[in-house]
């Protein structure tokens, strides 16, 4: 496993937060995906015998829980709320808009390899609804304006990086 | 009657000019002033307080916090632990980010009374996966507390020991359930636990006494030590005290959170006076008053309710006081004080597609009825919007609900029956003439599912 | 032998039924114990509580009592105490008895309870009854039948998941016929101790799978396909041979080791299709080892031995080797009590000595015992050893090499896997009696072929001690005689007297010989065995180690 010095000296560390080393499931796949961008069969096997587990136990825990991904995605990670009060507030278009922008379909990713879109569950700040949670940072009021700003904005900075 | 002021106590900093999420600025204001008399008195004192006190769970349950205290295993001999549900995933609430956000000190002091009151040597804050920088807020914040002696070893120089970690979540509701949480957080999939006989209070966290609370409640906590529990009961009605942090979301004028005491404004308060009232040009159709898990109410609707005194007296949805009790005597529930608001506007198939396609997605899928029936419910108001929708659909939603609320291992089922139960019940019409009312909509009307 | 303590019995009310069962029962096997059946699909006897299939659903009470006085409140109707039912159903599986408890399995809202699972059950489950090796054992179909509404609502679409995947190699999983009990996941993790199943995704989409790239092949994969209550798991060597419904179940007991792993084989028209295990909580709970369950196949082996000649010549031919003179009998661990008697009684006439090939190896520690005689307790008992044999027969082969021994009579041991070399089986003659060909048979003068375990009747003694009898299940192969036949016949032949060949009459002489039998006959063996009194031999030193429910003695203390 490849992995950065700072993941694997946190790693230690936060298998020693708890009395049992299986607790160390969730915290070893996000530091592990923060760090790889996704988890591999790989690092299934790596944290199972880190935490002295069966393979499927790790396994069951990534499928189970949908933030874990195991395949790779496009740089910027696009959340789209669709539970109720974000819906009623035009979610759907929002993410159709994300969409149309990146030419891309929701689970993909674009053929600028920039965005993968998702719809996910109630981001709880629905009193600000429509929100987007893009990678770590949480947009709030995202209409199909403001969904073609941000997207305006994403494009820029792609090509600045050139 | 116009609404009154809002009481600010929890929320007193939230979006204050000048307030920061920094110790330094809790401690200007008062904080941990309260942590550092609680460790001198006796842990049975303070739980009697806030057993006084009539504090309830702010998380959905409403269960009664010292009671849930007192049902702890002190002579195990295993270690207790105390776990914070910072999971907030009930649709349409949003008050415990606002707190972990641009507030941590006030829950870590919450916690870490409650942790001494009940002789917990180790908490965890379990933290949904969706809030990265609120679990950064929080290390941040842990850790200021532990450099200044509020965490950790010898707690304001007393030997009362005790530390917190944060554990993120990954994406799960279910996560919300006090036993599906201690499993996450022991690395498992979050499958709730039958009850009995792994009651937390005895059987929890590597199956040990545990004690699980919300955010809001544990910050209840350093308020009632604060100003006492006499001072606590003053706020509110009887059995229904404090204040509640209302979180408004849906279609009024100003959605958003709003802290009252419990009973002190009403429905049509909350949404009219304080909320600014619908948007231009419609009307309140339908209001689920307590996260999407609660029973809807239609505006329109009334309710016969028994007085104290044994008279009886008719409420209409607005007449209906924002308080536990009330809102359960009218067939619903104060839950975790999600107000969503729909009107005129909102096709009620519709709405219950979206939120059967969320509980479907949601359950874990242990137990027989939850997790066959809740995607049953899916595939009927899916195809009801999508394909080709019977008049008798409706009825089948409610008859697959019927099967499934209180058979399950945990309230999950209660959560994903009760809002079909309540649409259908409710707006039965809308779902009996669906087929031909689809026909004659507007090609561009809001898409919901 | 020492008797467990009588336990402490509770009262309990089924159905108003009123029955004292032990402390800690749960409510499904104090229901069984009247008579009532609680369906069910992921409680199982013998693995942890899972309480998510919710078809044990229940009524529950408690009678009603001041909270203060503790007096009973009375139903001024009925003149009984009245009974606080709780409103919401309760699962029985993990509801302990608890005394005066009221258990309604009848209600409306029971049956209700039961229509609503059963229909939640098979609005995802393919129709694949005329395809499925589970039907006729099939507990969704059995209790739809019994507990279901019996029409569907479904018409929505059915859930797609992995069909026919192999699981392993000899487990087949279908993922859509999977009710999600999970109980092959608790069995490989709290029996087999191989942690290799679990579900992934979630909700109704959940899916049982094994880790990729890792298989269930322990040697107790097959009992996941005993438990699995839905054709989800079923055995590839079974897999579309017949419908269960033909078969005839024959009580039998597992010769691969001294645990005597009791099973049952079921058969049609003389071929056997599988053998599964049969429940006895002494000896095997309900479970069996993969490789027992195989050695069916041994019947219709290729190298199965026919007679050369006509029966009585091969038993005259063998009675005139044996009056030669120095003979030497090769008895087996893997011979019935009563075979081992009959060649004792031979041994004896003949004054021969006796020997005994031991099977010592690595036990599993679960269900194959270090020793892989399933009988040699049998042969202690009857006096052909006196001690645990060795697995090689080095005095037999030093007697041959001093010319002792003329001639050796082999009951179905193969002496050159016993450590004798060509020259000295070219040294004596053998007879040979025996089911399969082997280099012994092949170097015999007289071969009399005999019958394998399934086409004969008789007992074994386990490690326990405990002697258990199995049935014949098929009838013999062409030609081949039953063993206690071929040994009586010989025993006359020799001038001896007859001790019978039926089980009944040799039971009479063998009951008469070993004290520790004293009244037992064959018909009176329990279906469950029957411990007997193992102090004659408890200063031997046996090769097992514990298994499933045996712990050998401690060491004495050196002096």
């Amino acid at each position: 496993m490849n992995l950065k010095p700072e993941t694997l000296t946190r790693i230690d560390e936060v298998i020693t937060h708890y009395p049992q080393k299986r607790s160390g499931t969730l915290p070893l796949l996000h530091l592990i995906q923060e760090d790889v961008g996704f988890v591999s069969d790989e690092a299934v096997e790596w944290i199972a015998e880190k935490l002295e587990l069966q393979p499927i136990n790790v396994f069951e825990v990534i499928t189970f829980y949908p933030m874990f991904r195991r395949k790779p995605i496009g740089r910027h990670h696009i959340k789209v709320c669709r539970t109720l009060p974000c819906a009623l507030a035009g979610g759907y278009k929002t993410c159709s808009k994300f969409e149309s922008e990146f030419n891309t379909r929701r689970g993909e990713i674009s053929p600028d390899g920039e965005v993968t879109i998702e719809f996910v569950e109630c981001l709880a700040s629905c009193g600000t609804a429509p929100v987007v949670l893009i990678d770590e940072t949480l947009h709030e009021n995202v209409g199909e304006a403001r969904a073609q700003e941000i997207s305006d904005q994403m494009k820029a900075e792609a090509a600045k990086r050139g | 009657m116009p609404a009154p002021a809002e009481r600010r106590i929890i929320f007193k900093h939230i979006d204050e000019e000048g307030y920061s999420n920094d110790i330094a600025c809790y401690q200007k204001h008062g904080g941990y002033d309260v942590l550092q008399k609680a460790v001198t008195e006796k842990p049975e004192d303070i739980r009697d307080e806030v057993k006084k006190s009539g504090l309830r769970g702010r998380g959905g349950a409403g269960f009664s916090c010292g009671l849930k205290w007192s049902f702890v295993d002190r002579k195990s001999g295993k270690p207790i632990y105390l776990v914070v549900n910072a999971d907030e995933s009930e649709p349409g609430t949003f008050k415990d980010r606002y707190i972990i956000h641009q507030d941590p000190h006030q829950l870590i002091e919450g916690t870490m009374v409650s942790c001494f009151a009940n002789d917990v040597k180790q908490a965890y804050i379990y933290i949904r996966g969706e809030f990265p920088e609120g679990a950064r807020i929080l290390e941040r914040a842990i850790q200021e507390a532990r450099d200044a002696g509020f965490v950790g070893k010898n707690i304001c120089g007393t030997d009362y020991s005790c530390d917190i970690f944060v554990h993120r979540g990954a994406g799960a509701y279910i996560c919300g359930e006090e036993t599906g949480l201690i499993e996450s957080l022991e690395g498992k999939r979050a499958n709730p636990r039958i009850k009995p006989p792994y009651f937390p209070a005895v059987l929890g966290l590597y199956q040990c006494p545990t004690i699980v609370n919300n955010v809001e409640t544990l910050c209840h906590v350093k308020h009632i030590l604060e100003m006492g529990a006499d001072e606590y009961l003053k706020i509110g009605t009887p059995n229904n005290t404090g204040t509640r942090i209302f979180c408004v979301s849906g279609q009024v004028q100003k959605p958003g959170y709003y802290e009252y005491a419990c009973g002190e404004v009403t429905i049509g308060q909350l949404l009219n006076d304080v909320c600014g009232g619908p948007l231009e040009g419609r009307q309140f159709k339908a209001v689920i008053p307590g996260g999407s898990s609660a029973k809807i109410l239609r505006f329109g609707e009334t309710f016969t309710i028994k007085n104290k005194d044994g008279t009886e007296k008719t409420l209409a949805v607005e007449d209906i006081p924002l308080d536990f009790d009330s809102l359960a005597a009218c067939g619903t529930m104060g839950g975790s004080g999600g107000v969503i608001v729909m009107d005129d506007s909102v096709n009620m198939v519709e709405a219950l597609a979206n939120i059967n396609a969320f509980y479907s997605h949601e359950s874990c899928g242990q137990c027989t009825p939850c997790r066959e029936g809740s995607l049953w419910m899916k595939k009927i108001s899916s195809r009801m919007v999508h394909g080709e929708a019977r008049p008798e659909d409706g009825e089948l939603m409610v008859s697959v609900a019927n099967q499934i609320a209180g058979r399950t291992i945990c309230a999950f089922g209660e959560a994903c029956s009760w809002p079909t139960q309540s649409f259908v019940a409710k707006f039965g019409d809308e779902f009996k003439t669906y087929n031909e009312d689809k026909k004659s909509r507007a090609a561009d009307s809001l898409e919901l599912v | 032998m020492i008797q467990p303590a009588q336990t402490d019995l509770v009262t309990v009310f089924i159905d108003g039924k009123e029955i004292a069962v032990p402390k800690g029962t749960n409510v499904i096997e104090a229901a069984r114990m009247v008579g009532t059946d609680v369906p069910h699909y992921c409680y199982h006897p013998k693995l942890t509580i899972a309480g998510n299939c919710r078809m044990c659903l229940i009524e529950l009470g408690m009678p009603m009592a001041d909270r203060a006085t503790r007096e009973p409140i009375m139903d001024p109707e009925t003149g009984k105490q009245k009974i606080n039912w709780i409103p919401r159903p309760q699962i029985a599986c993990s509801t302990t008895v608890v005394p005066g408890m009221h258990v309604k399995t009848q209600s409306p809202m029971v049956k209700e309870c039961r229509e609503g699972v059963m229909e939640f059950l098979l609005i995802n489950h393919p129709l694949d009854c005329p395809i499925c090796d589970q039907a006729g054992e099939c507990k969704l179909q059995e209790q739809a039948t019994g507990y279901g509404r019996g029409y569907s609502r479904f018409i929505e679409q059915k859930n797609v998941k992995p069909k026919r995947t192999k699981l392993g190699p000899r487990v087949m999983l279908d993922d859509e016929r999977c009710v999600l009990c999970s109980r092959c996941i608790r069995f490989c993790q709290e029996v087999a101790k191989d942690d290799v199943l679990g579900f992934v995704d979630r909700g109704s989409y959940s899916t049982l799978t094994c880790y990729p790239g890792k298989e269930l092949e322990n040697n107790y994969s097959l009992n996941t396909v005993d438990i699995c209550p839905v054709g989800a798991l079923t055995s590839t060597d079974f897999r579309f041979k017949m419908r269960v419904w033909f078969l005839k179940q024959t009580k039998s007991i597992c010769p691969e080791s001294s645990v005597g792993t009791n099973t049952v084989v079921w058969s049609r028209e003389g071929a056997i299709y599988r053998i599964t295990p049969r429940r006895n909580d002494e000896v095997n709970d309900t479970w069996m080892a993969d490789s027992g369950r195989a050695l069916y196949k041994e019947v219709q082996a290729d190298n199965r031995l026919t007679p050369t000649s006509e029966f009585p010549t091969l038993i005259a031919a063998g009675a005139s080797l044996l009056n030669d003179g120095s003979v030497a009998v090769v008895g087996s661990g893997r011979s019935s009590v009563e075979e081992q008697f009959l060649t004792a009684k031979l041994a004896s006439k003949l004054a021969a000595s006796t020997y005994l090939v031991g099977r010592s190896g690595a036990g599993d520690g679960l269900l194959i015992s270090a020793d892989r005689n399933p009988n040699t307790r049998g042969a202690l008992l009857t006096g052909l050893i006196t001690e645990p044999p060795a697995n090689e027969l080095t005095a037999l082969a030093a007697a041959i090499d001093a010319g002792d021994v003329k001639v050796v009579l082999s009951i179905g041991e193969d002496l050159a896997a016993a450590g004798l070399s060509a020259e000295q089986l070219a040294k004596v003659e053998i007879v040979y009696l025996g089911s399969h060909a082997n280099a012994t048979s092949a170097a015999a003068k007289v071969t009399i072929p005999t019958l394998t375990v399934f086409e004969k009747s008789g007992s074994f003694i386990n490690q326990q001690f405990r002697i258990q009898k199995f049935a014949s299940a098929i009838p013999g192969l062409k030609g081949a005689t039953d063993d206690r036949v071929v040994l009586d016949q010989l025993l006359t032949a020799v001038g001896g007297e007859s001790a019978g060949s039926d089980l009944a009459t040799v039971w009479r002489e063998l009951a008469a010989s070993a004290p520790i039998l004293g009244d037992l006959t064959y018909a009176k063996i329990p279906a469950a065995g029957l411990l007997l009194d193992d102090s004659a031999w408890s200063q031997l030193t046996f090769p097992e180690g514990e298994t499933l429910h045996y712990k050998p003695a401690p060491a004495e203390a050196t002096a």
